[in-house]
């Protein structure tokens, strides 16, 4: 039946559709393809984690091929609530892109741009899905060098600079992390990530597995923007076209975590546990570090993206801090902030494009009049905001309130107050563009409220941060029972 | 979530405040009146039987009623219609709007009966009520930012406390935190910091006064109040807070007398009047405890009314500095009338409300024995006396004569002054059906002998002090009239001339220390801005950095390995 071969199709429709997109010439049905294959991921992807919740995990052998031999496609609530999180925010997001991208990129590209998207979001969907550690090197670099594309087709001359050292320093991360993989191999002789997990509980000799360790930590450390391996990120996201830099930010980061939890936790954990090692505390100090000083970077910012691209290396030092603090409760709200920082990011960038739709790409203190000829924008901007800060009623208090219990739960009481305190350095950033476009004077006449078609998927993931705020039930729920799976091992 | 929710007594406040973002006119005068007095019928109505609300895997009751909430659900349900009709001529629509919005907040964490609505709820609070002080316009703005940096500061350790109270125990209700409760001292540090407590007294008057005349009003009522609230709530009988309460007491009569910008001095004064009741929880006797509660109720109304005629100086002569006041009484009757009821009231006058009030705190800390609590409560009101009672007053309405001769100000903020004055009298000639609804149970007699004579001896002798005082705070002061008197006299004189030493020391402290964080927070930013840390990189350094990375995890790898 065809729904046996959802997991399967979940990676193949956009990889075919990019294909297709490559050959339109032109730029509408391009969009319309990207957007259609966008929803009907979105669709199987919750579809996947509804099956998941309920009949357990999900397990596809890829032409039929049976584990370890063939490659194996695994869904279970972690990744599944990831794929959810990639499709989901294409979804949201292409519809939202053709008048954005009409006016940040130059015509005869389109197609060019609707291409990069689906093969980018194939690999961060076939990252997310498959089981086995040399095809999640293979999605890896179909993922990364889509992304690279995105990036380049920005508008500004610096976006092929940033395009490029994304390009090198992503290489050494992708590397780095298939050299890791490759000594797990040498002592393993397999690349199932359910069998390595059962075969490194009977390796003799460590001293490879270390090694592995640590080049899987600095490359994904690299690929996820972990402080300080984060100086890619803010130019990628400041210079990329809006609609792609909105993308990237909502879930590129995300799957690299994904993967960290999943090599860390699932393959490594059951016979080097996590806690016991090393790591938790490099991370720890890390993501404090990375949470105040790129908080206090993203303050000192003049451009509007990159402001909220230094906000985003803080934000993704919140979730490995959760990581790092390694227990089940610190995982889950890891998870749940990996999710929510999507959900507002997102909403955040797309918002934000509004601004740079009418009156080009631009610095924070040209924001004035905003608030007034675009107040469904600016409100937008303000919810999400607040969200970002992480004032109760929002998603990001859900996280910082999950993360800061989980500190406490360990004893960690200065690690709470580090968690809950850097909020006061968020205020002071959010504060800038509020402070900007509610009292500066009016510098560009072309604010008008963006068209209905972009303001509507802003306003989607703006409203998520109110409503995943509240209800908790899908974020909180799954992600407790994914870092339960997680913490659990490939046993299950 | 239910219906019974939409009925709770902050839902009308903050409905109304969503309307008044939309509607204009007739309709948003309306709201701005109609909205409190749904509040102020739901505070009797509602009845806390909600269901309880699961959040993540909190159990919340977000609302709960009780004597104790309905009594300060009733003063600030009051409260904000008053301000609602004070500032029924006010034009920034932000500030109405906040304003509303601040009430809700406020009410909303009166009923709530579980820490985590508390916790929403209160930072809701800090957030609308720091619109309300943006609102005043650009003059405000770096004030509001402290403000709500402040309060931030504050929340944060008031979610630490609650999210670590709530791990160790499970529990998220909202009852007394006794001495062995887990986390009871950070939750106390940030109710403590919204009750305007040191070490951070100085948002207080640093912010409020920069709102417009009408914003203050608002902003007196609900957040110092609600911390008291919790303090009354969570924290009674707690021995610390006697002493923080007297130092505050004694911090806001200080600078109150230093200062010079009659909404400033008043804005010391809500420190000082927070630090009365802060001791009364401290001391924790019900009679204590209803005389921390009934001085909040009592407290609202004279300092909005104060802050109402201090207003109407601001809107009609756009001045606030003593020095730049003075006789206005032949001009603006109604003002100067209303003034001197609340400052009568502040210093607690018999037949008025801080009389009936005060006196409770002062009589219960004599009922436990604590003669030098008594003792400093008795100076500190003497020291009211001096710089709320008659400082305000007199420089701002009599003294030389300015020669400004603005009018009163307009009918409904005449009104708003008149409607505050009536409960400010009112409680104080004919206490007993206030008493009545006291939140807990113990009778108390104000007009007995004793208490007013030695009130009156009390204000007399810090009224004489103020005269003599006036102009020559370097007079040497001698004459003693007797032992009992020691203490009398000795309060304000001491006062007087410990005043600009304490000063000093404390803002040279103060200042010091901030001097020194932002030098350490502008090496920081250096670093950025000049691009160390914020710059874009080479590629090379930051493969590099990976590098380095890769080396330090596999020495600790090896090193770990190896054991």
């Amino acid at each position: 039946m065809i729904a046996d071969h959802l997991p399967a199709l979940q990676v193949a429709i956009p990889l075919l559709a990019a294909g297709i997109c490559a050959m339109l010439r032109r730029s509408v049905p391009a969009w319309a393809l990207a957007t259609a294959t966008s929803l009907v991921a979105a669709a199987i992807s919750a579809w996947l984690l509804a099956r998941a919740a309920s009949g357990g995990p999900i397990s596809y052998r890829l032409g039929s091929w049976e584990p370890p031999w063939g490659i194996e496609y695994r869904v279970d609530e972690a990744n599944a609530l990831l794929l959810l999180l990639v499709a989901g925010i294409g979804a949201v997001v292409m519809p939202y892109a053709r008048r954005s991208v009409a006016r940040e990129i130059a015509e005869e590209s389109h197609p060019w741009f609707y291409a990069s998207y689906l093969l980018c979001l194939t690999g961060l969907l076939g990252m997310s899905i498959t089981a086995d550690a040399f095809n999640v090197f293979v999605f890896m670099e179909v993922a990364s060098l889509s992304s690279y594309v995105l990036i380049a087709l920005g508008r500004d001359r610096k976006a092929l600079f940033a395009a490029y050292q994304y390009l090198i320093l992503g290489t050494v991360g992708a590397t780095f992390f298939i050299i890791g993989v490759g000594f797990l191999y040498v002592v393993t002789g397999t690349l199932n990530m359910v069998d390595l997990a059962a075969r490194l509980a009977t390796v003799e000799d460590v001293r490879p597995v270390v090694v592995g360790i640590a080049f899987l930590s600095v490359g994904l450390g690299l690929k996820l923007a972990l402080f300080p391996l984060h100086y890619w990120l803010p130019n990628a996201y400041a210079y990329a076209p809006t609609v792609g830099t909105a993308f990237l930010a909502a879930t590129a980061t995300k799957v690299a975590i994904y993967l960290l939890l999943r090599f860390f936790f699932t393959v490594l954990g059951p016979s080097f546990p996590f806690a016991a090692s090393p790591i938790p505390a490099i991370w720890i100090a890390l993501s404090v570090a990375a949470i105040i000083l790129a908080s206090i970077a993203a303050i000192h910012q003049a451009g509007i993206k990159r402001m909220l691209a230094y906000s985003s290396v803080a934000q993704i030092g919140y979730i490995t801090l959760g990581i790092g603090i390694g227990s089940e409760a610190g995982l889950t709200g890891a998870i749940v902030h990996l999710f929510n920082h999507a959900v507002m990011k997102g909403a955040l960038f797309l918002l934000v494009g509004g601004a740079i739709l009418r009156g080009g790409d631009m610095n924070i203190d040209a924001l004035g009049g905003l608030a007034r000829r675009m107040p469904a924008t600016f409100a937008g901007i303000v919810i999400a905001g607040l969200s970002l800060i992480g004032v109760p009623g929002t998603v990001g208090f859900v996280g910082k309130w999950l993360l800061a219990s989980a500190a406490i739960e360990q004893g960690q009481l200065w690690l709470a107050f580090a968690i809950v305190g850097a909020s006061a350095l968020a205020v002071v950033y959010v504060w800038r563009i509020v402070e900007a476009a509610c009292f500066r004077p009016p510098s560009t006449e072309e604010f008008a409220e963006m068209p209905i078609s972009m303001l509507m998927p802003a306003w989607i993931l703006t409203a998520l941060c109110i409503y995943f705020g509240l209800d908790t039930s899908l974020t909180v729920e799954v992600a407790g029972r994914a870092a339960a799976l997680l913490i659990g091992g490939a046993a299950t | 979530m239910s219906a019974e929710l939409l009925l709770a007594p902050a839902g009308a406040l903050l409905l109304g405040a969503g309307l008044l973002s939309v509607v204009d006119g007739r309709a948003r005068q309306a709201v701005l009146l109609g909205a409190p007095i749904i509040a102020l019928w739901l505070v009797w109505q509602a009845d806390g039987s909600a269901a309880p609300l699961r959040y993540m895997d909190l159990l919340l009751t977000p609302v709960r009623a009780d004597r104790l909430s309905r009594w300060f659900g009733t003063i600030f349900a009051f409260a904000a219609f008053a301000a609602g009709l004070f500032a029924l001529g006010q034009k920034s629509r932000l500030e109405l709007v906040a304003s509303q919005a601040y009430a809700g907040a406020a009410l909303g964490v009166v009923f709530a009966g579980d820490l985590v609505t508390l916790l929403v709820f209160w930072e809701a609070m800090a957030i609308a009520s720091t619109l309300v002080i943006w609102s005043a316009g650009s003059q405000a703005r770096a004030a509001g930012l402290r403000y709500l940096l402040v309060h931030l500061l504050g929340g944060t350790v008031l979610m630490v406390g609650i999210a670590g109270h709530f791990a160790a125990t499970g529990q998220a209700a909202f009852d007394a935190l006794g001495p062995e409760a887990p986390f009871r001292w950070v939750i106390l540090a940030g109710v403590l910091l919204n009750a305007g407590a040191p070490p951070l007294s100085a948002w207080l008057p640093d912010a409020y006064p920069r709102a417009s005349y009408s914003g203050m009003v608002v902003l007196s009522a609900f957040t110092t109040k609600t911390a008291v609230y919790v303090l009354l709530r969570a924290f009674p009988g707690e021995p610390l807070l006697v002493w923080i309460g007297l130092f505050m007491a004694f911090y806001g009569i200080v600078y109150a007398i230093l200062e010079n910008d009659m909404r400033r001095i008043l804005a010391y004064s809500i420190v000082n009047q927070v630090g009365f009741m802060v001791a009364g929880i401290g001391i924790g006797t019900e009679l204590a405890l209803n005389g921390a509660a009934s001085h909040a109720f009592a407290h609202i109304l004279y300092k909005a009314l104060l802050l109402m005629s201090a207003g109407s100086v601001l809107a009609m002569t756009g001045r606030s500095r003593c020095t730049e006041l003075g006789g206005l009484f032949q001009s603006m009757p109604v003002t100067t009338t209303c003034g001197i009821v609340g400052a009568l009231s502040i210093s607690a006058f018999p037949l008025t409300s801080g009389f009936v009030t005060k006196s409770m705190i002062s009589d219960a800390a004599a009922m436990e024995g604590l003669s030098l609590v008594w003792l400093l409560l008795a100076a500190g009101s003497a020291g009211v006396f001096l710089h709320a009672g008659i400082k305000f007053p007199w420089f701002v309405f009599f003294q030389k004569d300015s020669g400004l001769r603005p009018p009163d100000p307009p009918p409904p903020m005449r009104a708003a002054m008149v409607l505050v004055s009536l409960p400010c009298i009112g409680i104080g000639v004919l206490p007993e059906p206030f008493y009545a609804f006291l939140p807990y149970n113990a009778g108390f007699v104000p007009y007995s002998g004793g208490h007013v004579i030695g009130q009156l001896q009390l204000l007399l002798f810090s009224g004489l002090a103020f005269f003599l005082l006036l102009g020559l705070l370097k007079r040497t002061e001698t004459i003693t009239l007797d032992t009992d008197w020691v203490y009398r006299r000795l309060g304000p004189a001491l006062a007087a001339r410990l005043v600009p030493i304490v000063a000093r020391t404390w803002s040279g402290t103060e200042s010091t220390l901030t001097r020194l964080a932002g030098r350490g927070l502008n090496a920081l930013a250096f670093s950025y801005r000049s691009g160390s840390l914020a710059r874009t990189r080479e590629s090379g350094t930051v493969a590099l950095i990976a590098i380095a990375a890769l080396t330090l995890y596999l020495i600790v790898g090896y090193l770990s390995a190896m054991r």
